[in-house]
């Protein structure tokens, strides 16, 4: 058995970790979180360079053609660093979608873009309240155009384009929907910036008004399409999760070795310690299960859409769970705007969100379950 | 990353499973299966006699504790064979119990401080199940305070002399050894008074007297020991140095990787798939799914963590402390599911046995047994202390006992 990953794997991630740490310290966060810009295009461009964008995108199309392993190590670091960059909806969202549905031509289009850093892309998914579900796309296509309303959309005011789930059908079956590419600056979609918990992840509302747009994969199939987009991007955002947790869980641990208050470090309080050790308890169980999603996801493998839920559900839960307890750690200090502890708490609770909330997920773990069981 | 088996790791299991097609008792292999949470019982036999026979039956096989060096009656095998063997083993290593705190502690702590002559004499029988050892720590003075302990042995010529209690000793009524921390000076501070022995249970002087536990079941006991005469060549270590043979045999208690620690969830899904309530079924209910989904990845978590821990040590490697979390995880979990079981049952879910239509007071008596998991083998509360300390390196707790001679620490509370 071998359930880890590779040295060479292990070097990207230290990689990825040493360049993270000189190109996005906090401070270049709080660029972000203070509005001074809309994303860290440095950042952005320097990850093209090191060739992170591109991960797993094959040669062929302008990628490193590593895989997803690599891919899971460095969203790992992404999470770690708090990176403020339209990572995960270019990556997880467009690129994967694109990998998965889109012609050799939309390939050819799109993903060398991504890769070199010149083009942003999402997913356009939700249509306000709700989780993901067919019932809820009301967004119209006919004729080769979109008309309807998308929010939020991940990092929409500054994506170059965008995957879009809209519905060509009203027969109440799955198959009224189908998927839409769009390049969002052709014109006929406008682009508002909405506030949100987290402000160094941008989130957006896209009015869409007879905008032209090309079909991705074949009409009526573009549920079943999202449905394993979502399930690869749940694996790898809860990798950013696990590294968020543990970045928190460190951030706790320093302050309890460094802070005295009554005459001794308050690590060496019970209460302290006991918080931080249910910590280390959910980032290891979260860090496991992400393990056998990463394993499901690179093989692609038939446990791939339980293994993405258990991965998804763990990586939530210990996020949340080590980002409010890192401030409680830090007592006062921690509820203030100039400590770090919450942009992680903010990143936690908007990624808890993103591709669906924590109880939509628990619902798929166990129809999931169901069926392998029945099987 | 594969599940794969190295070659030599694949001939290894293809022989054991082999041998354990050719070998095991295959007509409690149904009763064994069935029997997953707490402590094994067979319909009509001894768990221990039938455990006997299983053990040494492998032994002559040449697989019983067969991590241990051969002429001390192991096999010399790698760790990650120890893991392939037990994953072959099965529903069969659930017979081991009765010698599983032999093999684990007080085996390898005779082997680190015992004579030649008596690891030759004692190890081989240990091993093969003709004896049975049992871990004499826990005092009603000293629980997760093992150090507070208050046994006394004296020197007297070439003897020392043992008066005092023990408690909490699995085991102790069917066991032929034990190992035995005492102190034998009290004018020092806690840690440094204290030396460790093992003994012949059936030594004059030595009462075991069963304790009926809060579920009414009777596996714990606890031992009296009236003027026992111990040898001074049955002596672990250095007078005095008791505290550090202990920690040996602690740190082995927890270093059994890829141990089958029950979480209940396999269970409740189960039950939950089967259970109609008003609506439908349980597992059609929002509440009931987050739950169960929530216990799920905690489960699939600790799997996949010792899945972790089993690849380092395939390659060589000695595992991470990420187990550290198991029996802290499991043992919550547990008490957590046998309640959420019994409320999905209304006011029914308060019978038990066979007067509980659907499982038989499986969830009940799961309630009634789980407290002792989260105390045994180390507390929820010391097992976070040793992962704040020990994994976070966060500092030790102040600890206003850890100079004063022994007999200078107060010992009432009010």
């Amino acid at each position: 058995m071998n359930f880890d990953f590779s040295d060479d794997q292990k070097q990207m991630r230290d990689a990825a970790r040493k360049f993270l740490a000189e190109q996005c310290p906090p401070k270049a966060v709080r660029e972000v979180l203070d509005g001074k810009a809309a994303y860290d295009k440095k950042l952005w461009q320097g990850l093209a360079e090191m060739g992170f964008l591109g991960v797993a995108i094959p040669e062929e199309f302008g990628g490193a053609g590593a895989g997803h392993l690599e891919l899971c190590v460095i969203a790992e670091e992404m999470g770690r660093a708090n990176a403020p960059v339209p990572f995960s909806s270019t990556v997880y969202l467009a690129a994967e979608a694109l990998l998965l549905a889109g012609s050799d031509a939309q390939k050819r289009k799109w993903l060398p873009k991504i890769a070199s850093g010149e083009a942003i892309g999402t997913l356009a998914l939700f249509e306000g309240k709700g989780n993901p579900s067919p019932k809820a796309i009301k967004l119209q296509a006919s004729g080769g155009t979109l008309s309807g309303v998308k929010k939020p959309v991940p990092d929409g005011a500054i994506a170059d384009f965008a995957v879009v789930a809209a519905r060509t059908g009203s027969s109440g079956r799955d198959s009224d929907i189908s998927l839409f590419l769009i390049d969002l600056k052709a014109g006929g979609v406008e682009a508002k910036s909405l506030t949100n918990v987290d402000p160094t992840r941008g989130q957006a509302e896209l009015t869409f008004k007879n905008a032209k747009a090309e079909p991705l994969g074949a009409a009526g199939e573009g549920w079943s399409i999202l449905t394993q987009v979502l399930d690869r991007a749940a694996v790898l955002l809860a990798f950013e999760q696990v590294g968020g947790s543990d970045r928190a869980l460190e951030m706790g641990r320093d302050y309890a070795l460094d802070r005295i208050a009554f005459g001794r470090p308050i690590g060496s309080f019970q209460a302290v310690k006991h918080i931080l050790a249910d910590m280390y308890v959910s980032a290891t169980l979260a860090r496991s299960n992400c393990y056998y999603g990463a394993w499901a996801l690179s093989t692609n493998a038939s446990e791939l859409p339980e293994a993405a839920a258990a991965a998804r559900i763990s990586a939530t839960q210990a996020f949340q769970h080590c980002s409010k307890n890192n401030i409680q750690v830090h007592g006062g200090m921690g509820f203030t705007w100039e400590f770090d502890c919450h942009m992680y708490y903010r990143r936690a609770n908007t990624t808890a969100l993103t591709l669906g909330s924590l109880s939509y997920w628990e619902d798929q773990l166990i129809d999931r379950m169901r069926k392998k069981n029945a099987a | 990353m594969n599940f794969d088996d190295t070659p030599q790791e694949a001939e290894f299991r293809a022989t054991a499973r082999k041998w354990i097609e050719a070998n095991a008792p295959k007509q409690y292999e149904a009763e064994l299966s069935k029997s997953s949470l707490g402590r094994i019982r067979l319909e009509k036999e001894e768990i221990v006699d039938v455990g006997k026979a299983w053990q040494k039956k492998k032994a002559e096989g040449g697989w019983a504790c067969l991590h241990w060096p051969k002429e001390y009656g192991g096999r010399g095998a790698t760790p990650i064979e120890k893991v392939i063997w037990q994953q072959e083993e099965g529903v069969y290593g659930k017979l081991t119990q009765p010698f599983q705190i032999g093999e684990g502690m007080c085996g390898p702590t005779v082997m680190a401080f015992g004579s030649e002559e008596h690891k030759r004499h004692y190890l081989p029988k240990l091993a093969s199940g003709e004896h049975i050892w049992c871990q004499l720590f826990s005092e009603p003075a000293g629980g997760s305070d093992v150090a507070g302990l208050r046994t006394r042995a004296e020197k007297q010529g070439d003897n020392w002399i043992v008066n005092g209690q023990k408690i909490w000793t699995s085991g102790a009524h069917y066991s032929d050894y034990g190992l035995l921390i005492t102190r034998t000076d009290p004018n020092v501070p806690k840690h440094k008074g204290l030396t460790m022995f093992f003994l012949d249970m059936k030594s004059k002087g030595v009462e075991v007297r069963p304790i009926k536990q809060a579920n009414g079941m009777q596996e714990f006991n606890e031992v009296y020991f009236t003027d026992v005469v111990i040898p001074d060549s049955q002596r672990l270590g250095a007078v005095g140095d008791g505290w550090n043979v202990s920690l040996t045999t602690l740190m082995n208690e927890r270093m059994s990787i890829g141990s089958r620690l029950a979480t209940g969830v396999p269970e409740m899904f189960e039950f939950c798939s089967n259970l109609m309530l008003e609506d439908g079924l349980a597992i059609d209910d929002p509440a009931v799914r987050s739950k169960l989904a929530s216990w799920a990845v905690k489960s699939n978590g600790l799997k996949y963590t010792s899945y972790r821990a089993i690849s380092s040590l395939s390659k060589g490697e000695r595992p991470g402390p990420e187990n550290s979390i198991g029996k802290l995880v499991s043992g919550m979990m547990l008490q957590d599911i046998a309640a959420y079981a019994m409320d999905l049952q209304g006011a029914a879910g308060a019978l038990t046995g066979a007067d509980e239509e659907m499982v038989h007071g499986q969830f009940q008596q799961m309630l009634l047994s789980s407290p002792s998991m989260r105390i045994a083998g180390g507390t929820d509360e010391i097992l976070r202390n040793i992962i704040a300390e020990r994994v976070l390196g966060l500092p030790g707790d102040i600890r206003v006992d850890k100079d004063v001679p022994f007999n200078k620490i107060p010992t009432k509370g009010r």
